[in-house]
């Protein structure tokens, strides 16, 4: 990014995405949504069961879950195919409910959340980063990251401004034209990371974000969640990847369902453990 | 997220499928066509018909000798001599008197004029070395030209001295004119009808009627005159009666009526040996038909633009099936409910307003061409139906699958394959 990004606020909710002070490790002005505060964990849930199918076919994929996320941590979800990762990433991203159980999202109580207020909280409050990228075909990287901010209300030039401070920020400036068919898989998931960055929402989830990357790309994505979460960034990451884990700053294993393992491996409030501590997009090979 | 933006998200939808959006617009768009276009050609068909008839003249009655309904009735008669319906006395023709009793009677306050007629078919006419084969000579009275609207352009019409006088003049049609004597003034000329010589007086405006009989292949003379030499003195052909008014048509057809049932001795139930001919009520009961063949014309239409609306369900259908993915991936982030549905519901109407508008624009463009020699007169109302008609159909149609895609869990649409 060419120029700085300190303009006026508009008035609106969003902080502007790549503005210095995320750098610098403030907290993000929160999208007010329920009576949140700083105090309440990011993310709550407890007892959460999920039964996916009837009868024979039934399948316990969630056996009792119960997890707190701090603001500011950096949690890595491990565990064996089929042990239920997915589907409790699923359910903190509002992306589908428990059969059973609780979940506070910043305090408020999701399963009370109408079909309207949960696109709302998708759009505002959670970043969502999938194995297999999930960008829109036929759509420029640019209007890919404006997607969310279209939804969610953002006039025009305001949207393109953030949609291009988030692309600088993964380090694409120089690809924001180009549709998801001509970005390599690296590239394409450094465009979902600034969709999902673009609303600095309060939670980043990602559901093995490297489980489709060459090892180069796996770095570059790891050293953008490194900083993201030296920003102030809450990140919930899925990975069978012990690299990808070394990353975090807390490990959780699941086994049938269950959580089996968790281990603090940094300090909430410090910073993540393999942090790469120079400019922003230094570390960034631009591919 | 305002109209706009989702309208944006339409387009989008719609160009990265052109072929598919174009060739569901093009059911759409023949059917908005074809209802304008066969509503037009009704339209035009019926201006026609309703034209052609008043250049008969609105307030004419045509009274002609009627020898149906059986000279006594033969089954009747076998079954068991003379039935209810009483057998009538020998048919009559129409006779030359029976034209003076209505012209002379005070018992008909509402007729103007009364001419009676007699017709030659296919009279051979020679002038010079041309000769043409005149389809219809008529030989009547001068009240004739008025009764029936026929002016002439040049010359005059033949005055009564030369119907008492039985002089063979002739006031000849466009079509004759032109087959004998090409451009050379017709009228002072002597022409042969077959092998009587008439001199032409006069020439009838061309009528301009279209399609069937020809109305300018015609010649009209003095009746004695044409009774002598083509037809003989036998009874008229038919009696040409002009109305005072429009408006007493029906009154002079009863007045006439009463003379002619007192003359021919038709009583009670007897079947009358005439028929009368009402313009009026002629041009009544054609505008009915031609009103009801609209209709159906229309119904034929609707029926294409219905099967347009269903190709756009089905196209809708198949677009959300397909783009089930990409929906879930706008969920994910934070499309609502409401964004979802507009997107494709502005698509469905979309494909029918552009299909419908382009389908206006054909049939305004082909209205300009005579079809089935029926040159279509555009009704603007059709416009306004068909158009209205195409962008409910496409929000009726396109309700259902952009409902559907509306209504996909997230999760649900990201795990479709
Ligand atoms: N939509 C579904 N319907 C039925 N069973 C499912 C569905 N999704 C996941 N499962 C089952 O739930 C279990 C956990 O799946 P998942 O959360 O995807 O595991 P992971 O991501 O850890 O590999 C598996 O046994 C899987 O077969
Ligand atoms: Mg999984």
């Amino acid at each position: 990014m060419s120029s700085p990004m300190n303009g006026p606020m508009d008035g609106d909710r969003y902080g502007s995405a790549g503005s210095a002070n995320r750098w610098a490790g403030e907290p993000m002005s929160e999208p007010a949504e329920g009576p949140a505060t700083t105090a309440d964990p990011v993310l709550l849930i407890r007892d959460v069961t999920k039964v996916y199918g009837e009868g024979e076919a039934t399948v316990r994929a969630l056996r009792g879950v119960s997890l707190t996320v701090e603001r500011g941590d950096y949690v890595a979800i491990m565990g064996a195919s089929g042990s239920g990762k997915s589907t409790l990433m699923n359910i903190i991203g509002c992306l589908d409910v428990p059969t059973t159980g609780t979940y506070l999202l910043g305090g408020a109580d999701v399963g009370a959340l109408d079909e309207v207020r949960l696109a709302r909280v998708r759009n505002r409050r959670i970043g969502f980063i999938f194995q297999s990228f999930n960008l829109i075909p036929r759509m420029s990287a640019l209007a890919n990251v404006e997607l969310p901010l279209a939804y969610g209300g953002v006039r025009a030039a305001e949207r393109r401004r953030r949609a291009l401070a988030a692309l600088g920020l993964v380090g694409l400036s120089d690809r924001v034209g180009h549709q998801p068919n001509e970005l390599s898989g690296g590239q394409q998931q450094r465009v979902a990371v600034a969709r999902a960055l673009v609303t600095s929402p309060t939670l980043l989830l990602a559901d093995e974000p490297t489980g489709a990357l060459d090892s180069t790309s796996t770095k570059d994505i790891l050293a953008i969640f490194d900083r993201l979460n030296l920003g102030g960034k809450t990140i919930v990451v899925i990975t069978h990847e012990d690299d990808v884990a070394a990353h975090a700053k807390r490990v959780v294993r699941l086994m049938d369902g269950r959580i089996v393992d968790d281990r603090r491996q940094a300090p909430v409030d410090g910073p993540p453990p393999l942090v790469d501590d120079r400019s922003p997009t230094g570390a960034m090979s631009e591919r | 997220m305002n109209v706009l933006e989702i309208s944006r998200f339409a387009v989008r939808g719609l160009t990265a499928n052109k072929m598919r959006s174009v060739l569901t617009m093009l059911g759409i768009l023949i059917g908005v066509a074809a209802v304008i276009l066969l509503v037009a050609v009704g339209q035009g068909s019926s201006d026609s018909i309703k034209q052609r008839i008043q250049s008969l003249g609105a307030n004419t009655l045509t009274v002609s000798a009627s020898f149906s309904g059986g000279f006594g009735g033969p089954a009747g008669g076998r079954g068991g001599g003379g039935g209810a319906a009483g057998p009538r006395t020998q048919a009559r023709g129409l006779t030359l008197e029976d034209a003076r009793a209505i012209a002379a009677s005070g018992d008909a306050p509402s007729v103007k004029s009364v001419s009676p007629v007699v017709t030659s078919s296919s009279a051979t006419t020679t002038y010079e070395g041309a000769s043409h084969s005149i389809s219809q000579v008529v030989g009547t009275y001068p009240s004739y030209f008025e009764a029936t609207n026929k002016p002439v352009t040049s010359g005059a019409y033949f005055t009564n001295q030369d119907v008492t006088a039985v002089r063979k003049v002739v006031v000849i049609g466009k079509t004759v004119a032109d087959e004998l004597f090409g451009q050379v003034d017709p009228v002072g000329k002597k022409v042969n009808i077959q092998g009587a010589a008439f001199t032409v007086v006069g020439v009838l405006k061309e009528s301009g009627s279209t399609g069937g009989q020809d109305a300018d292949d015609i010649a009209v003379a003095p009746l004695p005159a044409v009774q002598q030499s083509l037809t003989g003195y036998g009874s008229l052909g038919s009696i040409v009666v002009q109305a005072t008014s429009a408006e007493v048509t029906d009154v002079a057809e009863a007045e006439i009526t009463a003379i002619l049932d007192q003359r021919h001795d038709v009583t009670g139930n007897a079947t009358a040996d005439y028929r009368i001919l009402n313009q009026a009520s002629l041009q009544e009961t054609v505008t009915e038909a031609t009103g009801t063949f609209t209709v159906l014309l229309a119904a034929v239409a609707a029926i294409s633009l219905l099967v347009g609306g269903i190709g756009i369900t089905n196209i809708m259908l198949v677009t959300v099936t397909e783009r089930t993915r990409e929906i879930g991936i706008r969920k994910a982030i934070g499309a609502p409910r409401g964004a979802i549905l507009g997107q494709f519901l502005i698509e469905a109407t979309l494909l029918s307003l552009v299909g419908g508008l382009l389908g206006v624009g054909v049939a305004v463009a082909g209205s300009q061409f005579t079809i089935a020699g029926v040159q279509p007169v555009i009704v603007p109302q059709s416009i306004v139906l068909a158009l209205g008609v195409s962008v409910a159909i496409g929000l009726f149609f396109g309700s259902y699958p952009a409902n559907r895609a509306a209504k996909l869990r997230p999760i649900e649409a990201l795990r479709f394959e």
